[in-house]
Formats: C-alpha cells, structure tokens, sequence
C-alpha cells in the first residue's frame, strides 16, 4: 500500500491511533514510566493549542522577542555567480537565539509554565537548543539543564559559554561517541529520573510522537512568516519554487515546509539536505539519502543508520547540528509519500558553499544551512532563470568560528 | 502444562521467600565468561536475566550502560544470546532464563524468528523496556502462543487505571520499578512506601507474581522479602566492572555476592 499524504489537515495530525505517521514511523517506543508524562503531555498540547490566550502569549513572544518575520532576501551576487536560478535566503538565524530553535524552546518553556514546572532540561549537538533554552528559560524564570556530548562541547565552545552565562547547567556526556545522540539518551535518562518536577525540551523534531508534534507545530512559524513573504514578493506562489533545508533531526525544514505540504511538488519542491560527512570517510549522518532501514531509537521509528544486529551506528560530520543517526518520523513520512526530495552534501561541499555565500552576500550561514547552500550552488546553473531557490539560514556560523578557521584559515562573520 | 517461571515462584513461595533474580549481560565481558558467570549465578539465584545489551539504552543507569558497551565492543551479535542460553540450558535445565532488552534488536531479528530462536534455545521469558503496553499486545499475544512469559512493566507512574488493564493482559510475571530512575538509581522512596505501593498492586490480582527491580542492592535487599521476588542487576554488573579492573575472575566474584544477596532474603 502506497503512503498518502491527506490534504488540509497539519501534518503533525496525520498519525494513527499508535501515533504513528504512515503507519510505520514515530509511535511511543518508551520505558512504562514515560507513559504517563507523555499522555500529560499530549493533553496539555492539544488543550493549549486551541487556547486563544495562549496563542496570543505564543505570538506575543515571537513578535517582541524573537522578532518576526525574519527576513527574506534576495542573494543577487550568489544568482549572478551561479547563473541560473534566482537564489533567496530566509535568514532565520535573525533572531536573539541565532537559530530556528528558538521557537520550540519557547513554546516548550510556555507550556512548562502552563503546567507549573520550574525545571527544563534538554538535549544539545550543535549547541543551539542549548543556547536557545539558557536564553529563553532565564527570561522565563525556569531552571535549566542542558545534556552536551563531550566532543561538541569541545567542537562548539562558543555555544557552551553562552549557556552559562545565562544561568544554565551544562552536563557533559561521556557515554558513546560523545555527540547529540549520547546527549539525547542521557537527556532522556534524566527525564526519566526526574519527570515528576522537570518539564523535557527534546530539541529536534525527534523522540516520542508528542516532543516531535510540539516541535514541527512551533517551528512553523517560519513558514507562516514565509508564504506571506513570497506572496508580498512575487504577488503568489511562483511557478517554479523549491524549498532547501538542512535535515539533521529535521525541526527547521518541518517548519520551514509546513504551508506549503499541500501544493504539488511540482510547483513547490521540497529539498532536504543532509550530512554526508567526509569526502574521505564512509561514515555520514545521511539516513535518508543512504538509504538506512527502519529502526528504533529514542522512542521513534524511523531510518536510521544502525548494523543488521539493531545497534545505533555511529555518525560523522563536520556540523554538529547535523550529526544524529536518525531523523523526524515526519521526514520518513515525506520521504516515502515522495513529498520531499532528499539528499546530501558532504563536509567539503558545506565549507565550500559556507565560503561562496560569506563572500558574496551579507549573511554568513552556519555548517548546518551550508549544506542546504551546497545543494543550491550544484542545482541553480541548470535551472531557468524563473526558478525562485529559497534556502532556511537557519542558524549563524559563529559557533563555528574555531573550524571554520582551521579549515579555511579565516572566518568572516 | 506450568511454565519453569511459574514453577520457580511456587518453589520461593514454599520456602517463604523471594524469588532471587539476577540481571547481567550477555558476552559481559565475552561470550564464554558470561556463561560461566551465569553459570555461578544459578547456584543461588532463582530465576536468570540475561541481558541483550544496546548501545542506545535509555532506560539503563551508569553500571548496566558500562557492561553493554563492553559486550558490544567484545563482538556481542544477536545470536549469541541464544547460544549463551542454550549451552546454560545443558546443564542446568530447569533454571528459568528470561531475556531483556530494546526493542529495535527483536524487530531487526524479526520478532516471529526472534521467539523461535527463544523457543529453541530454551528462554523462558522476555523483557522487553522501550515497547510498552499497548503498544506490545500483538508481541505479548506472540509469546504467549509459543508459551514464553512477556513481563510486563508497571511504573511509579502508571495510574491505577492503566494498571488494572496491564495486568489482566499480562502472564504470569510483571516486574515493578521501584522508582523513578534508570535502572541502578539510589532509592529515593523508602522500602515502606515501596511496599505500601507494591501491595495495593498486587492486590488487583494477588495470583500474579510480582516482582520489584531497580535500586535493589545488598543494603536494601532485606527490606523487601515480602515481594514475590526481586531483581538485583545493576549491582551484579557493577561486581563485574570491578572484579575485571582488579584482574580477578567476575564469576568467582559474583559467586559470593550473589551467595549474600540470597543470605539475606531467607
């Protein structure tokens, strides 16, 4: 039986009774102790999502705080160059958080209040969540910790002194390959632990159904903010439009993509970029593109890089935003219904394209937009010069400062 | 006919006691050790959990997390599990065998291939953390047919509710966490109110066995010899983590712990 995707109904409300999305991706894949918390939590959501008053202290929010809409902007110099098609950025990352994560993070931090927890804790790779949830939650008066992998720690040092300095507490992981999937699992144990005070922020559209309701819901602001953007732009929906996102767990592209789901792709094409990590190694973070099998991990079916025994396979990649085996249920569900396309750029052609769009325009992208850039710059010189390219800047590149550095002997900001 | 599970907690009950079951991993530290570790176990424990250890286990603690990266990176595959059983199996017949772990490595096996390979090679139970109820009607209903005990799971959150339906679809064996915590959490609840908690479940339906697991070590043990039976894992682990770094033989080692555990139970 062929997956469908139903028209005229979100995307986060397409699960079966098992809360999975074509029937095979997502579900409740928990300890028995999470159970409860997860039905609490799926209560409060549906109770909050309807609620005016909360809708209006959500918007409230993403107006004053996180400044909407973020700009649209056409990248003249990069078309130019390329030749091809008209390449546009929406720069995200224009936000006090410098990352699309801030709108999950709020939202989470919103409900935690609704349902009386102090505490917040998360989960972080490339440092961004991490970031987002130190800023949000010291504004908001929630107590806040925050699970990093050792290595990323290192890799994104620059995210984790912004953490402390506003107040939250950093564990580092030493579990694993120390990157965000050890960082996930551990978030997760604590939860477990601790879920009677804290309030879980996971920080991608991963983990049981509910965190990656909540997160794609939130994210859509991007898309909200966008759609009005082109139509103010091009008058309507251009002919040829194609959507490219980074895809690491995927909340950015869910929010990015979400208005435009029920448009045919071949008016609207949807683009998801993954980390196909070195040139020179075999390991990626591409579960998509590579082709993985269907799996568990933190509580969710989906691809994921795994051996044939089930163990969780290890990942690569120069961005650690990217660096995750698996990948949102919804992103399967896209997959299979053939709504989105997926591919991958390596860690060189990331860097490569970090440098063409740094030169030419004023934006500086970080790693993880870099790769949905790189896809861009192979696509834009065959394609007509009516093809609008729109690419999610979700985040800013100086938390990679220090590789980008070494890799390239400078950075720009 | 009784299932070796059943028959187990019969022989307990008659001597007034707990089941002594024990938790380790398979191929912690290799395949060969962990039998003979298993081996020593069955001297004094009741009823052996062999784990199939996951590198992604978010259920687990510090201890059970040390002895599955361990067997991981000793080679362990999916099939020795069932080797390790059925070469136990040999000599020690009648010691009933459940194995625990996650989820995604039944459903790579293949959960149908999975329960065969079970049946053959004489595992008596499953455990399964990250696949709960209702999730594992269709599972349980499997291992139920091939006559294997699935033991369900019941929380410190699991409201009364949920409970009542848990264990009218539940076999013969459900396992109560003591705590909210992984596995290897310090008690954060007194025994008493454990207890208190344990009993109003077991009063739902008193014929099911019903055993306590997580925080269960040698200092509090004692306190919960009421129970059906109790499961001590992290600890057992945590012996072997030790006994390796001080260059002597876990199985000899986990022989006088377990040998303690049981001491203080009668």
């Amino acid at each position: 039986m062929s997956l469908r995707i139903k028209k005229g109904i979100p995307l986060i409300d397409q699960y079966d009774k098992n809360c999975m999305w074509g029937g095979k991706f997502g579900g409740n894949f928990v300890p028995e102790t999470l159970k409860k918390p997860i039905d609490d939590l799926t209560k409060l959501f549906e109770k909050l999502r309807k609620d005016k008053s909360f809708l209006k202290e959500r918007d409230d929010y993403f107006k004053n705080y996180v400044g909407s809409p973020t700009p649209l902007i056409r990248l003249d110099n990069l078309t130019d160059y390329l030749g091809g098609a008209q390449i546009w950025a929406k720069v995200v990352s224009e936000n006090p958080g410098t990352a699309h994560k801030v709108y999950n993070v709020l939202v989470h931090c919103l409900m935690a209040r609704r349902a009386g927890k102090k505490y917040v804790c998360t989960d972080t790779g490339a440092g961004m969540n991490g970031k987002n949830l130190a800023m949000v939650g010291k504004m908001l008066g929630l107590k806040v910790k925050i699970f990093m992998g050792l290595v990323d720690i290192k890799r994104q040092k620059k995210n984790v002194d912004v953490m402390k300095k506003y107040g939250a507490e950093v564990v580092p992981v030493t579990t694993g390959s120390q990157t965000l999937v050890d960082a996930v699992s551990e978030c997760m144990r604590y939860f477990v632990a601790n879920c009677d005070t804290t309030h879980l922020v996971v920080g991608s559209a991963v983990g049981p159904a509910i965190w990656i309701r909540i997160c794609a819901w939130s994210a859509a602001q991007i898309s909200r903010e966008l759609i009005v953007q082109i139509k103010e732009e091009f008058g309507k929906i251009p002919k040829k439009l194609k959507l490219l996102n980074c895809i690491g767990g995927g909340s950015s592209a869910l929010g990015f993509w979400n208005e435009f789901i029920d448009y045919d792709k071949k008016q609207v094409e949807l683009i998801g970029v993954e980390a196909g990590g070195s040139k020179k190694s075999k390991k990626h973070a591409a579960p998509l593109t590579n082709g993985s099998k269907i799996g568990i991990l933190h509580g969710s079916a989906q691809y994921v890089i795994q051996d044939a025994d089930g163990q969780i396979g290890e990942t690569e990649s120069i961005s650690a935003g990217l660096d995750y085996p698996g990948i949102s249920a919804i992103h399967c569900f896209l997959k299979d219904t053939k709504r989105a396309r997926y591919t991958s750029a390596t860690d060189e052609e990331a860097l490569n394209a970090y440098k063409l769009v740094s030169k030419f325009e004023n934006i500086s992208p970080s790693l993880e937009p870099s790769h949905a850039f790189a896809e861009a710059i192979r696509i834009a010189p065959k394609l007509s010069k009516d093809t609008v390219l729109i690419i999610n800047s979700c985040g800013h590149s100086l938390k990679d400062s220090i590789i980008i550095k070494s890799k390239l002997g400078y950075y720009t900001e | 006919m009784k299932s070796e599970i059943q028959l187990a907690f019969e022989n307990c009950k008659k001597e007034k006691r707990p089941a002594l079951i024990t938790y380790t991993v398979a191929s912690d530290p290799n395949k060969k050790k962990s039998l003979e570790i298993l081996k020593s176990l069955a001297k004094y424990a009741d009823i052996l959990e062999l784990g199939f250890p996951h590198s992604t286990p978010i259920g687990d603690g510090g201890q059970i997390q040390t002895s599955s990266h361990r067997a991981i990176k000793n080679g362990f595959k999916m099939k020795d599990a069932f080797q390790i059983v059925k070469s136990f199996k040999k000599t020690e017949k009648n010691k009933p065998v459940i194995l625990m772990g996650y989820y995604n490595m039944i459903f790579q096996y293949g959960e149908n291939k999975f329960l065969i390979d079970c049946k053959k090679s004489g595992v008596s139970g499953i455990i399964c953390v990250d696949l709960p109820w209702p999730e594992n009607k269709i599972f349980a209903k499997k291992c139920k047919k091939k006559s294997i005990v699935f033991v369900q799971l019941l929380a410190p959150t699991t409201t009364k509710e949920r409970m009542k339906k848990i264990i009218r679809d539940s076999d013969s064996m459900n396992y109560l966490i003591s705590i909210l915590g992984t596995t290897g959490s310090k008690l954060k609840v007194s025994p008493k109110k454990i207890l208190e908690n344990y009993n109003k479940i077991k009063r739902i339906n008193p014929k099911k066995n019903l055993v306590i697991g997580f925080g269960i070590t040698d200092s509090t043990i004692s306190s919960f010899k009421s129970a059906s039976g109790l499961v001590v894992g992290s600890l057992l682990c945590k012996t072997i983590t030790n006994s390796l770094k001080m260059r002597i033989n876990p199985a000899t080692k986990l022989l006088k712990t377990v040998y303690n555990l049981k001491k203080k139970i009668i």
